[in-house]
């Protein structure tokens, strides 16, 4: 049998979600599967591209892995629109004059930014928001720019002001209605949100029509409206709403809305029934779907029909949760309150801003719909409680009022039935999550890249996690997060335990709050948060015995029992005078001598005998401790910044010096690396490092929780355009932060994935002292910093310590199992072959 | 007999350090003939451990640097290496059975001094 002929027009993200179904169905091998992209680029994710505003790259936002559609056998024309479908002939054809035939074909040509047409709407300086050419037009031209104002006060609307305001913009919001999110939003929390937005500083304007857009006096345009007044403004945004992109079906004789859009059966097949149509451009019952979700169920309700499975689409819940410029805002089900006898509850808080209004049905026992704005925790549980149908508790406004004495009437988890979609971006319910769990995902991270949930817009997190913890206790599975059998605390009880009673030793937290010896796992992770806490010399009596042997020895212990020698070398800037005093050591120790990936210098091969000669040495010479050996600060790599480089934009050598020099010797849950790039050109890779920093033109921009190594993660924006005083205070929260609720051995990258509330919790914390703890972190990292000492000098002036690092403690001699070769002009260990070859000549 | 037998009893003791020399659960490496030893002094100080400083997944002379504690109420040293951990009394690896070290008979002589025995 030869195989049926695919074709797919659009390659957005729906038209790519179908191929992925189609080539991972049971039946994909009976399909060759062809696609046209008028883009220059593959699908990517539309809904994050503002992200693209905040530093993410057109990479960063493909929805298709390399090679995806190269392994199985895809064939996509990028740059390449098709223009034009012959029914009778079955065939496509393209702006570069392809002509393909096909046996199904697939319409996922998505929808268009609706422009009103007012005269000028084609001049320069106005945008749609739409793809990442439309982006980066509007960056180029925010550059030049003072003024910018967006037309739409709807979802897409608020989130492109949002990016006019990143950009430096006087931001202006233009709406024809008389309030913000029209749609899904009633007035009074239209009137809430408003005065959210405008407390950011975007000016907002509604029941306004533009009827004209001219030369402005001061800046490009001037916009004028029907009541007579006029914006002066350079920049202009169009979002006033999608339009389904359905010309070819109509040039080609489907049947398309009144309105606009092809229409679908319940198969998503069109008036013809060898062509489908999928996402924003189809028409169902009379709706076209907006949101990525539903898209997505008509992909697979369209993969299952031509493998001859007869799946419905049944319409979707056009319910939302975002974060729109900080304010949280949830609307579902029939919000506006429609249905016939409905009947609301509605909480205002105005001095914080906050509105929430529950529909419920006439009888009062369904909730049917609902708007939270200001404070939005509740919409996982909300929404569910709608979605399966649940019965509300007797007096249902205590779902809405809130918690002051902690004794919230939430909903368990337990009392949703399996087939609820807990994840509506990816399909996910909480029968797949509770096989997941039972397949050994316990953590957020582990169940998030085995299931996909909480992938999406990530609005599911909280609602997730409560599901993962109430299968494990489901399935008696004690959530074990005891660190070891010594101690039946988390890390995190034990940074409280030893920080509120004050505990100084080891010995002292077992008495009080464990039990046995302790171990290898225990020790070294109460040493570390004694050093967090108090500062301490780590090779104190008390606390010598907890370290691990990098550490105990101050050095990281090779593969042969030799040591390695890492002094701190600041932002990577040394003299030459100081790079020569380092060869020198070097060669008169005869170490193995390498750069490190953090701009120093590492050497090899030193004996536990040689290493205080070669620190004494070393600190004479201005040298000290680069705590290479332990969890805390390694380095902040910079690149040459302003001081020399042609495109620096400010001193980026300069602040990694002194960032290194203030966080130097702080120890933590793991290690931290941290990075200073002096433009946006990124020369030192800030973004794959747990702290890095990015010079702009108006201050720094903070990144956190960056990883190279085994699992990259991207450093996620923390705050833009910060002043350096700014930039420390939040450095010192969020680290501190981490040191007190940071896992035993886990990286800030890990960290932030496993936090629930992720980056948004913590820019609340750190930013908006959400806990109150700002203060209290600020003052326990300047400790830190004051107590700061270099421990090899400490060391060395303590002969009682220097004695520690003889090899043997009953003679002068040295480890003979220690043997080394040449190789490649270096020494390198000897293998075991070599090592029995060395004996018998030796 | 048994004046022999005393005889090489007291050669085979070999004295390597006071007691006091030790630090709490830290180790030290001594040498005992040829071999190297890794001596830890743990709980409240009065118990004395030797056992072969040589890791043998890790092949190096190291275990001495290990960190000592107890798992299930057996006192161990983990392997500063790949942490592996001994057990102090009869050298088994707690993670691989066909793993020993060898172990050396310790005794704290009446002045105060560590004595291992050289066997």
């Amino acid at each position: 049998m030869s195989k049926q002929r695919i074709v797919i027009i659009g390659n957005g993200m729906v038209g790519h979600r179908f191929i992925e179904f189609l080539v991972g169905s049971e039946k994909s091998d009976d399909f060759e599967v062809i696609t046209f992209c008028e883009e220059p680029r593959y699908a990517y994710d539309r809904v994050h591209l503002s992200a693209f505003f905040s530093g993410s790259t057109a990479e960063d936002l493909s929805l298709v892995e390399d090679g995806f559609y190269e392994q199985h056998g895809v064939t996509v024309h990028l740059n390449d629109k098709a223009i034009s479908i012959d029914r009778d002939n079955n065939t496509v054809k393209s702006a570069q004059g392809l002509e393909v035939s096909y046996d199904k074909l697939i319409l996922a040509t998505g929808s268009y930014p609706f422009v009103p047409p007012v005269p000028g709407k084609d001049r320069k300086g106005c945008f749609v928001y739409r793809t990442i050419e439309d982006l980066e037009g509007m960056t180029a031209a925010g550059a030049k720019g003072k003024v910018g104002a967006v037309v739409g006060g709807g979802l897409l609307g608020l989130e492109a002001a949002k990016a006019l305001k990143d950009m430096g913009l006087e931001t202006h919001v233009i709406e024809f209605a008389p309030r913000l999110m029209a749609v899904q939003v009633d007035e009074g929390g239209g009137a809430i949100l408003r005065n959210k937005i405008e407390e950011i500083g975007v000016r907002v304007h509604t029941s306004k029509n533009t009827v004209n857009i001219t030369d402005g006096n001061s800046t490009i345009n001037r916009m004028e409206f029907e009541d007579g007044e006029s914006l002066e403004t350079d920049l202009i945004v169009f979002s006033a709403g999608i339009r389904p992109r359905d010309e070819l079906a109509r040039d080609c004789g489907l049947d398309v809305g009144s309105r606009g859009g092809i229409e679908i059966n319940n198969q998503c097949q069109t008036s013809d029934p060898d062509i489908y149509a999928i996402g924003e451009c189809a028409l169902w019952n009379n709706q076209i779907f907006g949101l990525v979700a539903p898209g997505y169920s008509m992909a697979q309700v369209a993969v299952d029909h031509l493998q001859g499975k007869q799946e419905s689409f049944t319409g979707a819940d056009m319910s939302t949760k975002l974060k729109l410029m900080g304010v949280d805002v949830a609307s579902f089900g029939d919000a506006l309150g429609i249905t016939t006898g409905c009947r609301n509850y509605t909480y205002i808080d105005e001095p914080t801003g906050i509105y929430k209004k529950l529909v419920v049905s006439h009888d009062g026992e369904h909730l049917l719909g609902g708007i939270l704005i200001g404070e939005a925790d509740a919409y996982g549980n909300l929404l569910q409680m709608m979605l399966n149908d649940m019965e509300l508790p007797e007096h249902p406004d205590v779902l809405i009022l809130p918690d002051r004495d902690g004794s919230a009437v939430g909903l368990g988890v337990d009392a949703l039935p399996d087939s609820a979609v807990i994840c509506s971006c990816n399909n996910v319910t909480k029968g797949d999550l509770n096989a997941a769990v039972q397949a050994g995902c316990t953590t957020v991270g582990a169940l998030k890249s085995e299931t996909n949930a909480g992938t999406g817009c990530g609005g599911c997190v909280a609602l997730m996690t409560q599901v993962m913890n109430a299968e494990m206790e489901n399935m008696g599975m004690e959530v074990n997060t005891d660190l070891c059998e010594h101690f039946p605390y988390t890390r995190q009880d034990l940074y409280n335990l030893i920080r509120v009673e004050e505990i100084k030793s080891f010995e002292e937290l077992i008495e009080k709050h464990g039990t046995g010896r302790g171990c290898d796992i225990c020790k070294p992770t109460v040493g570390s948060i004694l050093a967090s806490c108090w500062n301490d010399y780590v090779l104190e009596k008390p606390h010598a015995g907890l370290q691990d042997t990098n550490d105990r020895y101050l050095g990281n212990m090779q593969k042969d029992g030799t040591y390695s020698v890492i002094p701190r070398i600041a932002g990577g800037e040394i003299t030459p005078e100081k790079l020569t005093i380092l060869g020198n050591i070097g060669s008169k120790y005869g170490l193995y001598t390498k750069i490190t990936g953090g701009q120093r210098i590492d050497f090899f091969g030193a004996r536990l005998d040689q290493l205080p000669d070669i620190w004494e040495e070393l600190i004479d010479a201005g040298f000290e401790s680069g705590h290479a050996y332990a969890k805390s600060l390694r380095t902040v790599k910079s690149c040459v910044g302003s001081t020399w480089c042609r495109y620096g934009v400010d001193d980026s050598v300069g602040l990694a010096i002194e960032l290194e020099n203030r966080y130097k010797g702080l120890r933590a849950p793991h290690k931290i690396k941290f990075a200073v790039s002096g433009c946006t050109r990124e020369c030192a890779e800030a973004q794959s490092k747990d702290i890095g920093v990015i010079a702009t033109e108006n201050g720094w921009n903070l990144y956190v929780c960056g990883n190279g190594g085994m699992k990259p993660r991207h450093a996620d924006l923390f705050a833009s355009d910060l002043d350096k005083e700014t930039l420390i205070k939040y450095i010192d929260r969020v680290l501190m932060f981490y040191v007190r609720t940071g896992d035993r051995l886990q990286r800030t990258s890990t960290w932030m994935e496993n936090m629930e509330g992720g980056l948004e919790y913590l820019q609340q914390v750190v930013i908006d002292d959400k806990l109150g703890l700002c203060d209290q972190l600020e003052e326990e990292m300047s400790h830190i910093v004051d107590t700061y000492q270099c421990e090899w000098k400490t060391t060395i002036e303590d002969p009682e310590k220097v004695k520690r690092f003889r090899h043997f403690i009953n003679s002068d001699k040295e480890d003979n199992n220690v043997v080394f070769v040449q190789e490649r002009d270096q020494i390198r260990p000897a293998t075991e072959e070599e090592k029995i070859e060395f004996r018998k000549v030796g | 007999m048994n004046a022999v037998v005393e005889k090489i009893n007291s050669e085979d003791w070999i004295e390597i350090c006071a007691l006091d020399d030790l630090i709490i659960n830290d180790g030290v490496c001594a040498l005992v003939g040829d071999d190297q030893v890794a001596i830890f002094r743990t709980g409240r100080g009065d118990e004395v451990y030797a056992i072969s400083n040589f890791d043998p997944i890790g092949k190096a002379s190291v275990l001495s640097r290990g960190i000592v504690g107890d798992l299930n109420g057996r006192p161990v040293v983990a392997s500063p290496l790949y942490k592996q951990h001994f057990d102090l009394e009869t050298g088994a690896c707690l993670e691989d059975e066909s793993e020993t070290v060898k172990t050396y008979e310790t005794r704290i002589t009446k002045s105060g001094m560590i004595e291992v025995k050289n066997s």
